[in-house]
């Protein structure tokens, strides 16, 4: 399989802060790869680099072959990227049809077959499709991000912490719609819940104080122990 | 669902424009019509600020510019030209131009920035065009200001009235299918999360730049109308004091309504007109602005949203409640 995207020695900033350091992995078309790493290790800060939110000052950062470092947040969209931030980042005053429109930019078969299929794993989307984004539960929240994320013909999905402060059930409702993802895009995913993200991720790379430190096939993290324990403090 | 409620809304707005046209048969007195035309000036103004503060989260201080730019365009081609309707074309659609292109470059240049690199730009403009106005005496009159004629068919309050009536009726409407539209609903993404919206693929500084361009021409057709009204112009149009007033009218009335700021326009017109005329009856009313303070004040607490925006969040809050 060929890299869709491909991070070498990427570093970034945030603000005057040197927050990224030495961040390399490559991500083949079709695979699930999941990034790990302890709380402030730099998993938010590289998928918002990726997406330009946060500039990239070193290193280089290519999607299909491409650079995307020194594009804008909306080129790099526009490319085929989509973004579920960790707050989600649902517009709390559009209801959640509104949402949907906005995140699908270009209203042909395509999408609405997509609009279609993610109102069927997510019902609970149609049910409330004229209420408020802010008035919805977090699972519902999460939900929405993830069909806005989705509801585009994005090649790629970047999608950070889905299962952050969830109930077990609802976490079990989006793992489970990333999982049908998986048949039909590209994703990175950020999850601090090591059991889930087991079970989603096809490879993996371990980011400590803003630099990869280790990869390799997901079933293979599984059966090191002091890995785990070492980088992510599971024993 | 959704059609219906649209529907509906619609009807009672145009039953409202309906009752606006019918309003001058009833009530003939010159004053009350006056102060009518006044509400509908400065409740497209306000409806011109709700765009960018209400819609996009753009804070602007110096937003009279546009107003001003209006009234004196219309003013000074009224003066040096043979006062027509055709001068009286020309007028909107000159300064339309010129505040068009102002807050091009206003918004090319700080849109680009944090919100109150615009703020500060617009409300220091604003002072530039004040002292423009004083300064350029030959043009503008400066401080003294100076009268104009007008067209017979404009000098007759009735057809000012109906004039005044029909632009805010007309450009109520057109602004308010802009808001519903996807474009409007980009605007509302951007007030809430503007880099979540960069990165859904919006090249968030085009609609930024181009609502604060519809923003200055309508703000300077408001500009125009005011002065047909008082066919009489000086610096007072370029005064900080209109920006105030206009935020106001936008905060009271519920920001991101479009209808609110007009109800915002009427509330506070009404109250400077019959607070002030109670100062017979009350040496408590010659202080008025204490009085309008007070009202402002306890409608900010009951109302955070302001009246439109506060009595909508409750109508919405009622309606998911019964659909769940």
């Amino acid at each position: 399989m060929s890299d869709f995207l491909e991070l070498r020695h990427m570093k970034a900033n945030i603000e005057q802060y040197h927050i990224l350091h030495d961040i390399t992995f490559r991500v083949p078309k079709g695979e699930v790869t999941v990034l790990l790493g302890r709380n402030g290790a730099g998993k938010t800060t590289t998928l918002r680099s990726i997406m330009g939110l946060n500039p990239v000052v070193g290193g280089s950062l290519t999607f299909k072959g491409e650079s995307i470092r020194n594009l804008k947040p909306h080129q790099i969209a526009n490319k085929g990227i989509g973004y579920v931030p960790e707050d989600q980042g649902i517009f709390y005053d559009l209801t959640v049809g509104e949402n949907m429109r906005v995140a699908m930019k270009k209203e042909n078969g395509e999408t609405k077959a997509r609009m279609e299929w993610i109102l069927d794993l997510f019902p609970d989307l149609k049910k409330f499709w004229n209420k408020p984004g802010g008035q919805l539960s977090g699972g519902q929240k999460q939900m929405l991000a993830i069909s806005r994320a989705y509801v585009n013909d994005n090649e790629l999905l970047l999608i950070d912490e889905p299962s952050k402060g969830l109930a077990p059930i609802v976490v079990e409702k989006v793992m489970e719609s990333i999982h049908q993802m998986k048949e039909q895009t590209t994703i990175v995913l950020v999850e601090q819940n090591f059991m889930m993200a087991s079970g989603i991720g096809d490879r993996f790379y371990i980011i400590d104080d803003g630099q990869t430190v280790q990869s390799g096939q997901m079933n293979e993290l599984k059966q090191d122990g002091v890995l785990l324990q070492k980088y992510l403090g599971i024993s | 669902m959704n059609l219906r409620t649209i529907e509906k809304s619609t009807w009672v707005y145009l039953a409202i424009a309906f009752l606006l046209f019918v309003v001058p048969f009833l009530v003939t007195g010159r004053s009350i019509q006056f102060l009518i035309i006044q509400i509908f000036v400065f409740g497209i103004f306000a409806m011109s600020y709700d765009l960018l503060l209400g819609y996009t989260g753009i804070i602007s201080f110096g937003h009279v510019m546009f107003f001003g730019v209006g009234a004196y365009s219309t003013a000074v081609l009224f003066d040096r030209f043979e006062p027509t309707i055709f001068t009286f074309g020309l007028a909107i659609l000159v300064s339309a131009i010129i505040a068009g292109v102002v807050s091009f470059i206003v918004g090319i240049l700080t849109l680009r920035l944090k919100s109150h690199f615009y703020a500060m730009l617009t409300l220091a403009l604003a002072g530039l065009f004040l002292v423009g106005a004083e300064k350029w005496r030959k043009v503008t009159g400066g401080s003294d200001g100076f009268t104009f004629g007008l067209p017979d068919m404009l000098r007759d309050s009735f057809t000012l009235y109906m004039l005044s009536a029909l632009s805010l009726v007309l450009l109520f409407f057109g602004l308010r299918r802009m808001t519903k539209s996807p474009f409007g609903k980009v605007l509302v993404a951007i007030r809430e999360n503007e880099s979540r919206t960069e990165s859904l693929g919006y090249q968030v500084l085009h609609y930024k730049v181009i609502v604060s361009v519809v923003s200055g021409v309508v703000a300077s057709y408001s500009g125009v109308l005011y002065i047909l009204s008082l066919r009489f112009v000086d610096t007072s149009v370029f005064a900080t004091d209109l920006t105030i007033d206009v935020l106001l009218m936008t905060i009271i009335g519920g920001v991101g309504t479009l209808i609110g700021p007009i109800i915002g326009a009427s509330l506070i017109e009404f109250a400077h007109h019959w607070l002030s005329d109670l100062s017979d009856v009350h040496w408590l009313f010659e202080r008025w602005i204490i009085l309008y303070g007070t009202i402002f004040i306890l409608i900010v607490v009951f109302f955070p949203k302001g009246i439109v925006g506060t009595l909508a969040d409750r109508y919405i809050r009622w309606r998911a409640r019964r659909t769940e």
